[in-house]
């Protein structure tokens, strides 16, 4: 099925984050807004949940530091127990390096894969932008059109008291 | 909001806007290589033979055609695995620490600093590899079930720690630098004309379209891994320190070495990223973007380690006469005055005298002096770890065993061998990649440019809005 939107294109940051509030209190969904960079302030007013990578880090890096903890102690303390420089077979404070480090590895490398995910990166051969400018210096903001529902004049109307730049049309095949 | 005091210079000069942000950054990625560029390629590709022959002979015959001997066991290579790790710390140093300090004139820098880490750690991972003289079994060093009835690594050693250590820095720093580098790739993507570059960055920007969501998990994803990698660099000079400080060798058993070590490896690493910053501001004219403001900004860092080091020399020497040790006594003096005193005097020229002209304000913002000061803290960084590790261990306990070493031409070539790796890697980056971070120094242009970027927009575009809009407060940061 095929999906239509409308573009409206920004050059100013200040102005999208002000024509984004006032489109959304006029009652119209934002489908995405993409930027050239992160702008701050954007989460807010777009309505964006606070992201919950952070408390995937922190598992994350609580299993590396059990795992860590629980391999040196098994292998050294249980598996095969040796004296070491005088050292009790379970040594702690010598595991302390291990143990962060691999914490440090879990959590960076969980989260990274995680938001991998969640945002759906991966390498692909073609990608449908919506207006490849966006990656360069303009701000575009993407409404979604129902048929028979919307009416573009008004939308057009809309985005250009806002000050959109451009207003386009684009159809988003599935 | 925050306040950006009108005493600061701008870190983007020139009047740039967005657009000329990303004409200016992709130029030398569409260009044809220059001739500059194809030069010092070569040049680096020569490095690269040197460095091929010389682990070739490293190799084949053995640890032999290295100069050491029984009383030095460690000279050349630790010297450089030492002082390649400690290059890279400033990368991350750049792109963490000063992330977590909301300090912006990072944001053109951190680029390079952090690919110049990457290949730094590359670098110095080459030399205990090599040194293992069997490097295919170096998976040894990995806690892995074996054949021998399961005898696991040694967690007690430094060494192991090292292993650690350094393969997560490795791994985290080239993570968080792939993160930062996916917006930009999508910039070159997006404007690539040609079959392979269309595809080859579409692959590597894995998908980017810049949505306000994803810009949002991109900078948590940025500020935990910022959080995270800084205790981690922490840690890593600290357990390359723990090389020495664990063993019980007359001026290597110090407890000072962790922070003195870290101190150190800031102070040599931003040397480096000056070095290489003044060449490639230069070469691919970004002067509007790594401006003198940031060479003077670094510049500062280099006056702070370089003072600290130079404190933590002082200390060492006063620490070893005061403990009454006639051993640890007796390293310091000969490292001063022993046979080495040349390598002990340059460093203490290199290190503790060079950077404190950085004092003087003009010298801090002449791109000459900062350049030939940057090499000699190179230099003096690589004479500290000479010093640290050859004249402890040259003079033993028993005078019988006392022993000089002196590097054969294998040693010199597999050296000068790392040079032409990291360099090609270097040129390599500057082509294909984007030097400069473009989405961040967007996201700073409005705060931080000449002109007040977009305001003139700004104003012709707003007629039709209530006034009330214009003085909307947003975050800038």
């Amino acid at each position: 099925m095929n999906k239509k939107f409308v573009l409206g294109i920004y050059d100013d940051e200040d102005v999208l984050l002000t024509a984004i509030e006032n489109i959304r209190a006029a009652g119209t969904k934002i489908y995405e807004v993409f930027s050239p960079y992160p702008i701050h302030g954007i989460d807010d007013v777009l309505g964006i949940k606070r992201s919950r990578l952070p408390i995937v880090a922190f598992f994350c890096g609580l299993f590396g530091t059990s795992f860590a903890l629980w391999m040196q102690i098994w292998m050294l303390g249980f598996d095969w127990p040796m004296i070491i420089g005088g050292k009790p077979h379970i040594a702690l404070p010598s595991f302390i390096p291990v143990t962060f480090e691999l914490t440090v590895l879990c959590a960076a490398f969980g989260m990274v894969i995680t938001f991998f995910i969640v945002s759906k990166l991966k390498p692909t051969l073609r990608v449908n932008m919506f207006d490849k400018r966006s990656t360069d210096d303009k701000f575009v903001m993407a409404i979604e059109v129902k048929d028979g529902v919307t009416d573009m004049a008004a939308l057009n109307e809309l985005l250009r008291s806002n000050g959109a730049i451009e207003v386009n049309e684009k159809e988003v095949v599935k | 909001m925050q306040h950006v005091s009108p005493i600061r210079e701008p870190l983007v000069t020139g009047g740039k806007t967005y657009h000329d942000i990303t004409e200016d950054v992709c130029r030398q990625v569409e260009a044809k290589p220059n001739a500059r560029w194809a030069i010092a390629f070569g040049v680096s590709l020569i490095g690269l033979a040197i460095f091929f022959y010389s682990v070739y002979r490293t190799l084949w015959f053995g640890i032999g055609e290295w100069g050491l001997n029984k009383t030095v066991g460690w000279a050349w290579d630790i010297t450089n695995f030492v002082w390649w790790v400690g290059i890279g710390h400033a990368g991350t140093l750049i792109s963490a620490v000063l992330l977590l300090f909301r300090q912006k004139w990072r944001s053109s820098i951190n680029r390079a600093a952090e690919a110049m880490t990457i290949f730094a750690v590359i670098c110095a991972a080459m030399f205990p590899v090599l040194h293992m003289g069997r490097p295919w079994l170096a998976y040894w060093v990995l806690p892995l079930p074996n054949t021998f009835g399961s005898l696991w690594v040694n967690f007690n050693s430094p060494l192991l720690w090292d292993v650690f250590a350094i393969s997560t820095y490795f791994s985290v720093s080239l993570v968080f630098w792939y993160i930062g580098l996916i917006p930009d790739f999508a910039t070159i993507r997006d404007r690539a004309t040609g079959p392979i570059a269309k595809r080859a960055y579409a692959i590597l920007s894995m998908n980017w379209t810049g949505s306000a969501k994803s810009w949002s998990r991109y900078e948590t994803v940025s500020l935990i891994l910022a959080g995270v990698a800084t205790p981690l660099v922490l840690s890593v000079h600290t357990i390359v320190s723990m090389d020495f400080a664990t063993s019980v060798i007359p001026g290597w058993h110090t407890t000072i070495f962790p922070p003195y070590f870290v101190a150190g490896a800031i102070f040599s690493g931003f040397a480096m990223v000056l070095t290489l910053m003044i060449i490639t501001r230069k070469t691919f004219k970004l002067e509007d973007y790594i401006t003198l403001e940031h060479v003077e900004s670094m510049n500062k860092v280099i006056i702070v380690t370089g003072s600290v080091v130079g404190i933590a020399y002082t200390t060492e020497f006063f620490i070893a006469w005061y403990s009454g040790v006639e051993y640890e006594a007796y390293a310091f003096i000969n490292r001063a005055f022993g046979p080495y005193w040349w390598a002990y005097w340059s460093m203490m020229t290199c290190n503790v005298i060079t950077p404190q002209l950085f004092w003087f304000r003009k010298i801090r913002r002449s791109l000459t002096a900062t350049f030939i000061i940057s090499i000699f803290v190179n230099i003096g960084m690589w004479f500290e770890r000479f010093v640290i590790i050859v004249t402890s261990l040259h003079r033993d306990y028993l005078p019988s065993s006392w022993a000089m070493f002196s590097p054969t031409m294998i040693d010199v070539g597999v050296y000068v061998g790392t040079f032409g790796l990291f360099f090609t890697l270097f040129f390599l980056f500057v082509k294909f990649f984007p030097v400069v971070n473009m989405a961040e120094v967007k996201a700073i242009l409005k705060s931080s440019s000449e002109v007040p970027q977009g305001h003139h927009n700004h104003a012709n575009s707003m007629h039709g809005t209530t006034s009330e809009s214009t003085i909307k407060t947003h975050h800038n940061e």
